[in-house]
This record gives C-alpha cells, sequence and structure tokens, in this order.
C-alpha cells in the first residue's frame, strides 16, 4: 500500500489548536476561537488535498497509509501508530472536517457571550483530532486510542457547563455508559489477538477467512457491544437524551454528525468479521431495528426540542446500525444515510441553536410557536433539513432512506419481511414526530409570553445552516447518481453477489411515501388544526408516560445497575473496615489482652519471684536427674 | 567506584552535609536535600543511557565480601526491570521535594530531621531494587521501614502514630516470614553445597527442593510480597497509612515502597521458586482479579480523597499481580510498565491532592466543590491525573493496563475478562470526585483559594509531562524491559501462547 | 574425715541461705543470704575439685567469688540509694515494678 506522510497533519493541526488553547490559557481568549476554526478548516483543505489525489487513482490503489512510531512492541504484540486513509475513512475525515468547520464559524457567534469560549474551542478541537484518529487509526487499538478520545471531549463539552449539578452528571453519566462499550472494544481486541494474533485491520482481515467461527462471533458481538456504547444504541442508549445539557454546537457535532456515527464506523470497517459471524450479524440488525423504534417513539413524546432531536439521532443511527447488519449489501447505504443524516441533522440542530438564542434559551417547544415569521432563514433551513428526514424527494433523506428500507426488505425470507415493516414504521413515526417538531416551533400560533423577542440570528450563525441545508438537499442526489457511492466503496467490501428482489425498487418507494404521508397527516391533524397547550397535558395514556420518561431506560439501568452498585460499595465499604480490618484490629486486640492478662502475675515483690527461681530451679534439677538417670 | 554504589552513596552525602547545616536556616536544608535529589536523579538518568538494552543478565555488576562466613556479598546488579524502577524513585524523588518544599514544618521534629530521613530513605530505595544478594535485599527490604515509619510518625496528619504502628507491624510480620524463608533458603543451599545468598546460584535451587520445602518457602516470600504490594486481604494498612502520611511521603510509599512488592514477586518468588510459583498462580490470580474490583468498589465508596487514592491503588496492585503471574511478554512487561506509571500517575494524584488539602485544611472529598472555576490550573491537573488513573488511552497507564488485560487474556481469559470490569469501576472512581470536587456550584468558603505557585507548577509539570509523553511513545521503556521479562518468563520455561487459530479451525 | 561432709555443709549453707532470701524482708539480711548461698557453692565446687583431683572447680570458685565482689558492691550501693529515698530498706516496700 503507499504510504503518505501528508495524513498526520490531518490530526495534527487540530491537535495544535486544542493543545495550543489549553496550554496558553487566557492569554489566547481574544483569538482562540480564529485559530480553532482556522485549524479546522486547515485539516479540511488537507482532506480535500487528499480527496483530490485519491480520485485521481485506480480504486486499487486508493488506500494510502502512514507509519508514524512504533508504539507498543512487547513479544507478538505489535502496533504502530500508523494512520490508513482509504475510501471509507475519507468520507468521514471530510464530514468531520467539513461539518465540524462550519460548527466552528457557527459557535464563534453562539458562544460570544460565554467567558470560556476558547476553553470550548479547545475542546471542539480535540474532539476533531480524536475523532479523526479513529476514523484514520490502522488498527483497533489506534481506533481505540480515538474512541476514547471522542469520549473525552464529548464528557468535556458535555460538561461544559458543569456548574450546573445535573449538566455534571449527565457527563458523567455519558463517559460511564460509554466506558461500558469501550469495554467491549477491550473485549474485542483481546479476543482478535488471542485467536488472530494481530489487531490490525488488514490482519484480521487476513484472518478473517480461516478463524473459527466462534471466534469472529465473538468478536463481532463484542465490537457490537462497542458500537451500541458509542452510537447510543439499545440497551446503552440513556446517555444521549441527558448529553443534550451540552452546548447546542456540540450537539450538532458530536451527538449527530459525527461522535455517534462511529459505531456504524466501527461496524461497517469491521465488515469482514461481520461477514463471517453471522450470528453477529443478526444482533446487529436486530439491535438496529429496536433503537429504531425505541428512539422514534421517544422523539414522539419529548417536548425539549434539543431532546427530541436526539431521540430522533437515536432512531436514525438504527436505521444505519440495521443496514450494516445487513452484509455487503447494507454497509455502502449505511454510510450514505450515515453522511446525509450529518448534513440535516446537524442543521436542525444547528436551527434549534438558532431558535434557542432566538428565545433566551428556551428549549420547550410547546412555549414555541410561530417563529416563521420572527426566523424566516432557520425556517427554512430547518425545513429544508425537515423535507430531508422524512424522506421527501428529492432531498437526500429520501435516497439513503429509501435505499435501507430496499435493502431490509430484500434480506430475504421473514427476516425481510419483519425488517422492512420495522423500517416503513419507522419511516411514519419520524415523519409524525418531525412533522410534529416543525408545527410546534414554526407554525403554529404563537405560545411565548410577551418578554419574549424572537429575532433571527446573527450571520456567522445562519450561514453554516444555509451550507448545511444545501447539503441536506443534493448530497442524497449526487451520491446516489448512477450508484456513485456505491462504487466507491466497493473495493472495501467482499460482495457475494445474488440480490434476491421482494418489491420492485418503485414500489418500494411508493409504499415509504404513503407511511411517510400518513405520519405528516396525523401530525398535522392533531396539531396544526387543533389547540396546543403551552404545558405538557397531565391526562395522557399510560404509553404516553412511559414515552416521555424515555422508556423507562433510566429507571430499568437504575434498578438493575445503579442500585445494586451502591449496594455493593457500601456493603464493601462496611466489610472493609469491620470485617478484614477487624481481623487485623483483633490479633491486635488479642496481643493486648494476653499481656494483660499475663500482667497479673507480676506482683511486684521479690521474694515472691525469688521463690519462683527457686522452685523452677528445683524443677530443673530434678527434670535433669530423672532424665540422666 | 561502581555507578549503583554511587548512586547509593550519593544521598548518604546529602544528609552529611544536611547534619552539618545549621538547625535554624531550614532554607538551605531544603536547598541541599533539592540539589542532592536532583543530582541523583541526573546519574540515574545517565545509569538508563549508557545500560545495554540487549546484553542479557544483570549490568553495572558489583561483588563485594560482606559477612564471607555465611556468604553474604554486597552485590548489586540490575536488569531491565530493576532498572525501571530505579529510574522512577530517582525521578520521583526531586519531584516529592519540590512538591512537598513545605511539609516538613509542622513535624514532630525539625526539617533536618525530615530530609535526613527522606534521603536515607532514597539510598535504601536504590537499594533494595539493585541487590542481588538475597540477604543484602532482606536488609534493605527491613531497614526502609525505620525512615517510613519516622516520616509517617514524625510529620503525618491525624492519627498518625497509630497508622505509623499498623504499618510497621504489617510490613515486619511479613519480613518476619521472609527471614525464614531466607534462612531456610540457606540451609538448603548449604546443604547442597553452595554457601551463598546469590541470586542467579539460588536460582537453581529449585531443582533439588521438594515441593513441599519449595512451597513453604514461596509462600514466605509471597506474603511479605502480597502485604506490601498490598494484596486483598493483606491491604488494610494502606488506606491508613496514606491518609495519615504527608502527601509526598504518600508518593514515595504508595508509587516506590509498593513496587517492592511487585518487583520482588518477580524477582525472587518467580526466579527461585518457579514450580511454587505455578502451584499458587490459580490462587494469587483469583486473589489479584479479587484486589482489582474490591480496590475500584472501595474507591467508589471511599469520602477522603486520600483514602481514595490508596484503594484505587489497591486496584491498580491487582492489576499488577496478575500481569506478572499471567507469564506472557505482554503481562510481564506491561506490570513492570504499569509499576513505573502508577509510581507516576499516583504522585500526580496525590501531589495535587495534597495541593487541595493544604489550601482547604481538609481531605474530606465533599468540602471541596466547583474547584474548576475557582483554580483551574490545580483542576486540571487532578483531572489529567484522574485520567491516567483510570488508564484513558493516550495516557500512559492505558499502555500496560492494557498491556496486562491482553497478556492475561492469552492465558487466562475468565480471569482477564472479570479484570475488564475494573475499567468501568474506574471511570466511577475518578469521575465521582472529580464531579464533587471540581464541578458544581462552589462551595461555601472555597471562592478565595488561589491557584498552584510557580513551584508546584514546576513539581507537577514534569509528572504530567511523563504521563503524557509515555502514553504515545512508550518505547524507550518497553525496549528495556522486553529482553528483561523475556528472560524471565523463558527461565520459568513458559513461552507465549500462540494465537488459538493456527491450530485449525 | 569423708568428703562427703563438706558436702551436706554446704547443702545446709545453701538451704539457710535459700530459706533466709524468701522469708526475710530486710534487703541488708536478704543480701547476706545471698552471699552465704553463693559461698555454699564455692565449697561444694572446691570440694569437687578436690574429690576429682583436677583445678577446674577451684577456678570457677575464683570466678564465683569475682562475681560476688561486683555484686556486693553494686547491690549495696542500690540498696543505700533504696534507703536514702524512701527510709526503708524493706524488699517489701520496693515493688514498683508491679503491673
Amino acid at each position: 500500500m503507499a504510504t503518505n506522510n501528508g495524513l498526520v497533519y490531518l490530526i495534527a493541526l487540530p491537535l495544535f489548536g486544542a493543545l495550543a488553547l489549553l496550554l496558553l490559557g487566557r492569554k489566547a481568549d481574544k483569538w482562540g476561537h480564529l485559530l480553532a476554526t482556522a485549524m479546522s478548516a486547515g485539516s479540511f483543505a488537507v482532506g480535500l488535498i487528499q480527496l483530490s489525489q485519491m480520485l485521481d487513482r485506480e480504486a486499487e490503489l486508493r488506500p494510502v497509509t502512514q507509519k508514524l512510531f512504533t508504539w507498543i512492541s512487547v513479544g507478538s504484540f505489535n502496533v504502530d501508530a500508523s494512520l490508513l486513509l482509504d475510501q471509507l475513512s475519507i468520507c468521514f475525515v471530510l464530514l468531520i472536517t467539513g461539518v465540524g468547520t462550519l460548527i466552528h464559524i457557527y459557535s464563534i457567534s453562539y458562544m460570544s457571550h460565554d467567558k470560556d469560549r476558547r476553553r470550548f474551542f479547545a475542546y471542539l478541537n480535540l474532539f476533531i483530532a480524536a475523532m479523526l484518529l479513529l476514523v484514520l487509526g490502522d488498527s483497533y487499538l489506534n481506533l481505540y486510542v480515538g474512541w476514547e478520545g471522542v469520549g473525552l471531549a464529548s464528557y468535556l463539552l458535555i460538561g461544559f457547563w458543569n456548574q450546573k449539578p445535573a449538566y455534571a452528571t449527565a457527563s458523567k453519566k455519558a463517559f460511564v455508559m460509554n466506558r461500558i462499550g469501550d469495554m467491549g472494544l477491550s473485549f474485542a481486541i483481546m479476543i482478535a489477538f488471542a485467536t488472530l494474533g494481530t489487531v490490525s485491520f488488514s490482519g484480521v482481515k487476513e484472518h478473517s477467512h480461516h478463524a473459527s467461527e466462534a471466534a469472529m462471533t465473538a468478536i463481532g458481538v463484542m465490537l457490537l457491544v462497542a458500537a451500541v456504547g458509542k452510537s447510543a444504541q439499545f440497551p446503552l442508549q440513556a446517555w444521549l437524551g441527558d448529553a443534550m445539557a451540552g452546548p447546542t454546537p456540540v450537539s450538532a457535532l458530536i451527538h449527530a454528525a459525527t461522535m455517534v456515527t462511529a459505531g456504524v464506523y466501527l461496524i461497517v470497517r469491521s465488515n469482514f468479521v461481520f461477514d463471517a459471524a453471522p450470528t453477529a450479524q443478526l444482533l446487529v440488525v436486530i439491535v438496529g431495528a429496536i433503537t429504531l423504534l425505541f428512539g422514534a417513539i421517544i422523539g414522539m413524546a419529548k417536548d425539549d426540542i434539543k431532546k427530541a432531536l436526539a431521540a430522533s439521532t437515536m432512531s436514525q443511527i438504527g436505521y444505519m446500525i440495521l443496514a450494516s447488519g445487513l452484509g455487503p449489501a447494507g454497509y455502502a447505504f449505511a454510510i450514505m444515510h450515515l453522511l446525509t443524516h450529518g448534513f440535516f441533522k446537524a442543521g436542525m440542530f444547528l436551527g434549534a441553536g438558532s431558535v434557542m438564542h432566538g428565545m433566551n434559551d428556551e428549549v420547550n417547544m410547546r412555549k414555541y410557536g410561530g417563529l416563521r415569521k420572527f426566523m424566516p432563514i432557520t425556517f427554512v433551513t430547518f425545513g429544508l433539513g425537515y423535507l430531508a428526514i422524512i424522506g421527501v424527494p428529492p432531498f437526500a433523506g429520501f435516497y439513503s432512506k429509501d435505499m435501507i428500507i430496499e435493502t431490509a426488505l430484500n434480506a430475504g425470507g421473514a427476516k425481510g419481511i419483519i425488517l422492512g415493516s420495522v423500517t416503513l414504521l419507522g419511516a411514519a413515526i419520524t415523519a409524525f414526530y418531525m412533522t410534529r417538531v416543525m408545527i410546534l416551533t414554526f407554525t403554529s400560533p404563537k405560545r411565548w409570553d410577551d418578554n419574549q423577542h424572537p429575532h433571527e440570528s446573527p450571520a456567522l450563525m445562519w450561514i453554516p445552516m444555509v451550507i448545511l441545508s444545501i447539503g441536506s438537499v443534493i448530497s442524497g442526489y449526487l451520491l446516489y447518481r448512477g450508484k456513485a457511492f456505491k462504487h466507491w466503496l466497493e473495493p472495501l467490501f467482499e460482495e457475494h453477489g445474488e440480490h434476491t428482489e421482494l418489491l420492485p425498487p418503485i414500489v418500494v418507494s411508493g409504499l415509504a411515501l404513503t407511511m411517510v404521508a400518513i405520519g405528516v397527516a396525523i401530525a398535522v391533524i392533531k396539531y396544526q388544526l387543533s389547540e396546543i397547550d403551552n404545558v405538557a397535558p397531565e391526562k395522557v395514556s399510560i404509553f404516553t408516560r412511559i414515552a416521555r420518561r424515555d422508556l423507562l431506560q433510566d429507571d430499568v439501568n437504575e434498578a438493575l445497575f445503579m442500585r445494586p452498585g451502591q449496594a455493593i460499595t457500601s456493603a464493601l465499604v462496611k466489610i472493609d473496615d469491620s470485617v478484614v480490618d477487624g481481623a487485623v484490629r483483633g490479633v491486635g486486640k488479642m496481643a493486648l489482652g494476653s499481656g494483660s492478662a499475663l500482667r497479673e502475675t507480676q506482683t511486684g515483690f521479690v521474694r515472691s519471684y525469688a521463690v519462683l527461681i527457686l522452685i523452677g530451679a528445683a524443677a530443673l534439677i530434678a527434670a535433669i536427674w530423672v532424665v540422666t538417670t | 567506584m561502581n555507578i549503583l554504589s554511587f548512586l547509593m552513596l550519593l544521598p548518604l552525602i546529602g544528609t552529611a552535609f544536611i547534619a552539618l547545616a545549621p538547625k535554624t536556616n531550614v532554607l538551605l536544608t531544603k536547598q541541599i536535600a533539592l540539589v542532592t535529589t536532583i543530582l541523583v536523579a541526573l546519574v540515574g538518568i545517565y545509569m538508563t543511557i549508557s545500560f545495554d538494552f540487549n546484553a542479557k543478565g544483570f549490568q553495572f555488576v558489583e561483588s563485594r565480601e560482606w559477612i564471607p562466613a555465611f556468604g553474604i556479598k554486597y552485590a548489586l546488579g540490575v536488569d531491565g526491570i530493576a532498572l525501571v524502577l530505579i529510574l522512577m524513585s530517582v525521578l520521583l524523588t526531586p519531584i516529592v521535594v519540590v512538591a512537598g518544599w513545605n511539609e516538613s514544618e509542622g513535624g514532630r521534629w525539625s526539617s533536618k530531621v525530615f530530609y535526613s530521613l527522606l534521603l536515607v530513605l532514597e539510598t535504601m530505595m536504590i537499594g533494595v531494587f539493585a541487590s542481588t544478594d538475597v540477604f543484602l535485599f532482606y536488609v534493605f527490604f527491613e531497614a526502609m521501614l525505620v525512615p517510613v515509619y519516622f516520616l509517617i510518625g514524625g510529620f503525618g496528619s491525624g492519627d498518625r502514630a497509630a497508622a505509623a504502628v499498623k504499618f510497621l507491624l504489617y510490613s515486619l510480620f511479613g519480613g518476619l516470614l521472609m527471614l525464614a524463608s531466607i534462612i531456610g533458603i540457606y540451609v538448603m543451599a548449604t546443604r547442597y553445597g553452595n554457601r551463598t545468598f546469590d541470586i542467579t546460584t539460588l536460582s537453581q535451587l529449585h531443582t533439588v527442593l521438594t515441593p513441599m520445602m519449595e512451597n513453604v518457602l514461596f509462600l514466605g516470600f509471597f506474603i511479605a510480597f502480597a502485604i506490601k504490594a498490598p494484596l486483598w486481604p493483606l491491604h488494610t494498612w494502606l488506606p491508613d497509612a496514606a491518609k495519615s502520611a504527608t502527601p509526598g511521603t504518600s508518593v514515595l510509599l504508595l508509587g516506590v515502597l509498593d513496587k517492592v512488592g511487585t518487583f520482588g514477586m518477580i524477582r525472587y518468588c518467580l526466579t527461585l521458586f518457579p514450580e511454587a510459583s505455578k502451584t499458587f498462580t490459580p490462587m494469587i490470580i483469583t486473589l489479584a482479579v479479587i484486589s482489582i474490583l474490591y480496590g475500584a468498589f472501595l474507591a467508589i465508596g471511599a469520602k477522603d480523597i486520600k483514602r481514595l487514592i490508596a484503594y484505587t491503588s489497591i486496584s491498580h496492585f491487582g492489576f499488577i499481580t496478575m500481569g506478572i503471574f499471567a507469564m506472557t511478554s505482554q503481562g510481564m512487561s506491561g506490570s513492570t510498565l504499569y509499576m513505573f506509571n502508577h509510581g507516576f500517575s499516583t504522585a500526580a494524584l496525590f501531589l495535587v491532592a495534597g495541593f487541595m488539602i493544604t489550601r482547604r485544611n481538609s481531605s474530606t472529598i465533599s468540602d471541596f466543590g466547583g474547584l474548576q472555576r475557582v483554580t483551574p490550573i490545580m483542576a486540571w491537573s487532578f483531572f489529567i491525573a484522574g485520567l491516567s488513573s483510570l488508564a484513558l488511552p493516550g495516557l500512559s497507564s492505558f499502555v500496560s493496563e492494557f498491556l496486562v488485560l491482553v497478556g492475561t487474556f492469552t492465558r487466562y481469559p475468565v480471569a482477564a475478562v472479570i479484570a475488564t470490569f475494573g475499567i468501568v469501576l474506574a471511570a466511577l472512581y475518578i469521575l465521582i470526585p472529580v464531579q464533587r470536587a471540581l464541578h458544581g456550584p462552589t462551595t461555601p468558603g472555597n471562592e478565595n483559594l488561589s491557584d498552584l505557585t510557580l513551584r508546584e507548577k514546576i513539581a507537577i509539570a514534569p509528572v504530567i509531562a511523563t504521563i503524557v509523553v509515555l502514553g504515545f511513545y512508550p518505547s524507550p521503556l518497553l525496549n528495556i524491559i522486553n529482553p528483561a521479562s523475556q528472560t524471565i518468563i523463558s527461565q520459568q520455561g513458559f513461552s507465549d501462547p500462540a494465537p488459538t487459530m493456527s491450530e485449525g479451525k | 574425715m569423708s568428703l562427703d561432709n563438706y558436702l551436706y555443709l554446704s547443702a545446709i549453707l545453701f538451704t539457710i541461705g535459700a530459706v533466709g532470701v524468701v522469708v526475710r524482708r530486710n534487703a541488708i539480711v536478704v543480701f547476706m543470704c545471698i552471699e552465704l548461698m553463693l559461698n555454699a557453692a564455692n565449697l561444694s565446687l572446691v570440694t569437687f575439685s578436690r574429690i576429682n583431683g583436677t583445678l577446674d572447680g577451684q577456678v570457677v570458685a575464683f570466678f564465683t567469688m569475682v562475681v560476688a565482689a561486683c555484686e556486693v558492691v553494686v547491690g549495696l550501693a542500690i540498696i543505700v540509694t533504696i534507703y536514702r529515698s524512701r527510709r526503708s530498706a524493706s524488699i517489701d516496700d520496693a515493688s514498683l515494678l508491679k503491673r
């Protein structure tokens, strides 16, 4: 594979930005945000150069590597710090740095009143660097560094306003739940090393054909655990809603466009593992399907605009995970949906930020309404993102989601029918809750107080929104046209050939659009054409209540893990003091006790000692006499 | 003169100068101590550079008759493992002196006593890692207790006398068992014609020992080391000692002295009694796994910041012990690297905790709060130290922890899997105090705390730099460690398990 | 005369000394009794030396005398000191070491 010494700059630029801003401290307050944005843009430029070079090469010659140094080398465990840029990672590089740069620009204005803006930009740059390392690492262990690096950046950014205890708790929760996923990644690496003797992508791929299926299944399941943690999939999804505590640009970049999609990257990157492990693949599909509906249902019940979007993200990533579990037929579409989702979801999050900016940081959609007139640009850009996510042609989401539905239906047999109906149902629910968001925020009558003065955001904020909305309009078609994207990624996967077609594509599209229309119609009837309370109605069905409580995810986690964990901790603290240390203190007490007992024999009278000595001496002599005669 | 002897002599010369310094001039005493420790560190670095990575066996060897009647020699020498630990000790000592610049004041005795004890302790720390004569090792092993006892009991805080006595009795108990084993070895060695305490000669002794004999002698050593390292359930002295000692003393206690336990397991338990080591491995691995989880749970439940750090160390020592007895090159090298890294990450935690405690006059975690807004640099230092303790990739402890886990997994998958749950608990035991102490609203009384002074920054910066640099580039240390750990594993008759896949489908 | 009689005398002297040490309270008298026991031992040593025809016993007797002399020096000094501070030479009064 060709080497290219330019890869390191992709990571080095934002890393330098982060370190400079953190180490210089307050001295960099004045220009820190500019440096950070420049670094992110610079990285994007390097990415574009790499892309143009890559386009010039033949398909087989496109991947390039760069070895930086030997990282860990012990016995047969050898891991180099080296980078790999191929057709898959370049997509991510451009998404991360491109969307990342736009969000940097947006944040300059969004965070302008925060006295810690420099620190915010330092974290953003740190995130970009870690995320790039995640997608550029050429082995699972290198990926792991980026994997936890983005977790750290996410922790720092969720807790950016950690003076509020709830936000600090949210960041801790995100990190710990991510760590459970990371544990899965550790296991996967350990199993890979123990069974295959290597942890690099190319090495594992090479051995994947002749390794036992059990080993591959174990690795695959553990990778899935990792993906589930990072991508907020069922059952490790509970942190994502709370993660909305972070500033909105963070939610757009990390918790919508990039970091949470790392799980999809991991599964698609490990396609060779999953292709060799059908059981693991089936689990992937199941997780994706459950989360898809799970997120969608939560999305219907949320009044907090960011949490509604977060639930939507969870659901959309469910689509991607599902697609990536469908094997070679689905990988390209998973990534394609990931890219289009990156555009429209980031755009909508920025739109939500813009709304909050104009509404004194109010997040409750029941206190919005009629903002279309006051924030025309936000309305239009958000609206384009909305059309894209519900899958109206010719917007981006139509192409990518349609392909996933089609592939799911074509998975064959009962599996195909179940998955197809789940994805179709998901499409309908998505249409419903996104329409609800649109109506509550923009088109329904106003429900805010007179002391709110909604206004359009400054240009620095709306320009990125406009660019992203353009992306959400055209990116789908560009990637779809002539199966361009599928052919782009094809060299990385092993095509298995035969395709069954359950339904012709045009019928699938028709079905999907019908479902979307139903979803939109219900939402319009329920919200646009009827009165909306500005407080959430109390008298609702038990289902709505459960959905509002995030389908009881926190209650389950608390009952199953948190409380038992706390009980174990406090029990062990007691045991350590009373039993383990108690035993030690007991030995000490015993020594003291026997000492004071023996002390009683010491009367202090010399003559009694003398008698004892005499008796002792006599006894001794007698004993010797007895023994010797 | 041999460089190791020179290294050991230097602190003693410093002690002599301190003894000559006038009692009223505390500053001069401190300066002498600082200069001495820096010199020692420089010599230590020089020694590391001149170490030959590829040569087998001990280097910088020196051997003189000491008590010829018993074949006892003053014999020094280092392999890669010992070298790394000596390097860690001599690097940490000047940092401790700088960070704890005012620790010596307010003790039971004068600063002169404090720094004399510290320097004598440094000599002994070097000696204990450098000796290649079992008896000489024992002498250092026991003598080391004396300065630590006085450092805790004379300059600590709270219930310092009780903690010092607890530490001393625990250690003496272990030392006694070890002495019995040493005498046993000597008797056996004499019976088979070698009146010597030389480790290399004695490493052949196991071929003539009966299994019963070997097991008993092994246990004598192992229990002593398990107390030192501390391994569950012999750990209860550590939290008390760490809480009562000054932060600087705690750094040396947990960072260096406890390593004598794990170092001893490698150098003495494995080398002298390979068969017994194999016999007891399942039991030891079990204890190590218990330590990992037990220490982590107790750290989560700890309310005092110094006790918390002590419990995290118990968890980390579980990892180190597990890696040693996994008997794979990854486990062994990982454990040795872990010892080095743990020294630095614990040092960072303890030093920053010390800075926090001196400012607030309390070591209860809930007394802090919102420090990130008040003292950002101190908060960041604590946070990075904490991240190192939870083994975040990119920081040094990740490399070692992962090596230990991978190395253990290839031979004992179940133990490795259970131990890996420790990394989730690690996230909890670090992030909970981070949240309580650094995040949230500023606790009343903390509004005017001052951030780190220049001296404190100078002390903490090299520690953090080491943590970060070794996280990305551990090769220099691994190159030193690998040949030594390879030698030990092959001596034991082990080789790394081959990937199972190669055995066919 | 049979040499055994010296041994009997020695035994009697020793018994008197031992009984004196146990029974009497005055430190000086106890002290004298100890001297008596030492000299009883000396007597039997010399006698055995004579019986066996070797000089070992006599040599040891000299050692005993030296020890006795030292003991007198130290012991009397202690007794005098105790008497000075406590105004009593009774050994039962000086029981400060108990418990």
